[in-house]
């Protein structure tokens, strides 16, 4: 299905390119298992710019990692060394990213990063032909941290899985919330019954909670959360509020507030057509994900459009020019090829059956990222 | 460090238990009688969370949706019985384990063909919703003392079931000599099929209990497969009362572990170095159990076979 799928892209996209050596991108994402869900918003987000652009020179290729650091090691030199890809987009796992994109950049392709921002890519292990379109992994934590702040908690007990996203998540909030902290757990990564974790909240005195536990494990964590009786207000990033996850919460999701660089109501025209068209074509409300892989596109359509890839040199100033429109607005790049954006905090809400988020009010503006100054570029 | 809080997380780690001896009750038995080793036990208890999602959201009933969850997990576990299983039983345990993989993969790949591959809604019934106060002022989520209730009512079902029926009888017979049942005249194909069919529909009801305060998603089997297995290796493998001992153990000390190792290693470090070193030690600790449990008894607490 997978493969013919990515077959009918391919060919729908070549229909009409008569023209020489188009832009061919590789895109390497998740397509299987139990993140699934994200890498096909992102995929669809992607198709859908490349469709609306009407441009026939690009050519995506398309390929599963199954989540795996060594699947998407293969497919990168795979696609790098027979498909003689020119850019390589899609990974959305912060561990797979520093699997593949130091030796993607190496070798003199570009990569843009749809997703996954791990630190070390922001600081030392910059590299001019790495870009990031959508965040830096601490920033959405950090937002929420200035938010707590802001709401006047000064007690928050944290948690977050035991792995280096989930490290970089809690020194993120810490870095902007500034207050005591009630507790601070490490869960098992992949963990899916926090009983006793709540516990450890009911008991700890705090006045709220911020959590990172993406996909199924927030879902879990909420709905158990819920059930518990416990009332302490709850703070996150937009990873465990996203629109392919709120539906499956459901309920215990209403009203909390999470941050997010992107939501489907942030007023400009590029922003609404964008969630018009995704549900036309999807039949379904778009994601933070599917926006990151939009913006992603649109970016390398907008570089297409002022130099070709073959002159690396201008093709990296067109793209750091970042000369699109972005769904978010505003968006620049750093020295660090990471954006200067700003994020809001978002409250889920119902409209008619559809669980959602809407946007309450900015958390940080013009917001970089704590590593830029480690980077030489 | 209170006495209520630490009675909670005894509740907690019972709630797990009982949820591990559902899984791993139709482990053990398949184990047991037919010496197969099955992986994808893990793939019929997402089936059964996908059937009473499915359910509970097309009538509005959460009840509907759990008969459906075992009805729906013992039929699947019936049909793999007969079309794949069945080949399998003189071959060795590579191929076993080899052709019970495939098995997962097109279990995973059907169900997000059947349902997509976004996690899917499933909640708490309004009866059991919320939190009861217990004696001695515990607040505790109502569904999970109910989930504890229903596991240790199947448990007593499981245990009337082996030792009282006719069933029970063939089922015994069968773990202890399997040609010699054949020659007595019992239906030995027809006893798999009803054995395996039985492990299936308890997983299917696990899934969907758990699945009720946890994510209904493709591939959520495969972590709680592996903490089955643990308990199986514990107890003794074709035990179910070793599988309901292992079961509360590592369920206890999996709670236990994960709340007590930090507070331990933080009377000496300190808090942000013990938080990780406590956490990082609490995910081993059903590991270090299996370890203890082996060295003093090779073949499990319960296991009859070396």
């Amino acid at each position: 299905m997978k493969k013919l799928g990515t077959l009918a892209a391919a060919t729908l996209l070549l229909a009409g390119a008569a023209q020489a050596d188009p832009l061919k991108v590789g895109m390497i994402t998740t397509l299987s298992g139990g993140g699934a869900g994200l890498g096909i918003d992102v995929r669809d987000g992607f198709m859908l710019a490349v469709k609306q652009s009407g441009n026939s020179d690009i050519e995506v290729i398309v390929e599963d990692d199954q989540r795996k650091p060594d699947i998407a090691v293969q497919l990168a030199d795979k696609m790098i060394q027979s498909d003689k890809v020119d850019v390589l987009t899609g990974i959305i796992w912060s561990n797979l990213a520093m699997a593949v994109v130091p030796a993607v950049t190496q070798q003199g392709k570009f990569y843009l990063s749809p997703n996954a921002g791990p630190s070390a890519l922001a600081g030392k292990g910059c590299h001019e032909n790495y870009f990031n379109v959508a965040w830096q992994n601490d920033n959405l934590h950090e937002a929420a941290g200035a938010y707590a702040k802001g709401a006047g908690f000064a007690n928050s007990f944290i948690l977050a899985p035991n792995y280096p996203a989930g490290k970089d998540a809690l020194t993120g909030y810490k870095r902007f919330y500034g207050g005591d902290l009630a507790g601070e757990v490490y869960t098992k990564l992949g963990q899916s019954d926090y009983a006793a974790e709540i516990a450890q909240i009911r008991a700890s005195g705090a006045d709220s909670v911020f959590f990172f536990l993406p996909g199924g494990m927030g879902i879990a964590f909420m709905k158990q959360y819920a059930q518990s009786g416990v009332d302490i207000p709850l703070v996150g990033p937009a990873f465990s509020f996203d629109q392919g996850i709120l539906q499956a919460v459901g309920e215990a999701a209403m009203g909390v507030k999470n941050t997010s660089q992107w939501n489907k109501d942030i007023d400009n025209p590029t922003n609404a057509a964008f969630v018009e068209s995704f549900q036309a074509e999807y039949g379904r409300l778009p994601s933070l994900y599917a926006s990151q892989g939009f913006d992603t596109a649109n970016l390398l359509l907008s570089a297409m459009g002022k130099a070709s890839v073959s002159d690396a040199g201008a093709f990296r100033a067109a793209l750091k020019e970042a000369d699109f429109a972005s769904t978010r607005g505003d968006f620049e790049f750093g020295s660090n090829h990471h954006p200067i954006q700003d994020i809001y905090v978002r409250e889920v809400i119902k409209e008619g059956d559809v669980f959602t988020n809407k946007i309450v009010g900015p958390a940080l503006e013009n917001h970089s990222d704590a590593y830029a100054g480690e980077c030489s570029m | 460090m209170s006495l209520i809080l630490l009675i909670e997380q005894v509740l907690n780690g019972l709630q797990f238990g009982v949820m591990l001896f559902l899984m791993a009750a139709g482990l053990t038995l398949v184990f047991g009688v037919m010496g197969l080793i099955n992986l994808a036990h893990g793939s019929l208890y997402m089936v059964g969370a996908f059937a009473c999602a499915a359910v509970a959201t097309a009538t509005g009933s959460f009840w509907l949706g759990l008969a459906a969850s075992l009805a729906a997990a013992a039929a699947a576990g019936a049909l793999v019985e007969i079309v794949v299983i069945r080949r399998l039983y003189d071959r060795d345990h590579l191929d076993q384990v080899l052709a019970t993989f495939a098995l997962i993969l097109v279990f995973s790949e059907a169900t997000r063909w059947a349902f997509g591959s976004f996690p899917l809604y499933l909640n708490v019934p309004p009866s059991l919703s919320g939190a009861v106060t217990l004696p001695g002022g515990i607040e505790y989520p109502a569904y999970r003392l109910a989930i504890i209730v229903v596991g240790f009512a199947v448990a007593a079902g499981l245990f009337a079931l082996i030792a009282k029926t006719r069933l029970g009888i063939q089922i015994r017979a069968g773990e202890a000599d399997r040609e010699m049942i054949g020659a007595l005249g019992v239906d030995i194909a027809r006893l798999y099929t009803i054995v395996f069919a039985l492990g299936a529909g308890l997983a299917g009801l696990a899934g969907a209990l758990v699945g009720t305060i946890q994510s209904v998603q493709v591939g959520m089997g495969e972590p709680v497969l592996i903490l089955a297995f643990v308990v199986i290796v514990i107890g003794g493998i074709g035990s179910i009362k070793g599988a309901l001992i292992g079961a509360l153990l590592v369920g206890l000390t999996d709670t236990l572990g994960r709340f007590l190792l930090p507070i331990v290693f933080a009377t000496f470090m300190d808090a942000s170095s013990a938080t990780s070193v406590g956490s990082a030690l609490a995910s081993m600790a059903i590991y270090v159990l299996m370890a203890g449990v082996l060295v003093a008894r090779p073949s499990g607490l319960y296991g009859v076979r070396a």
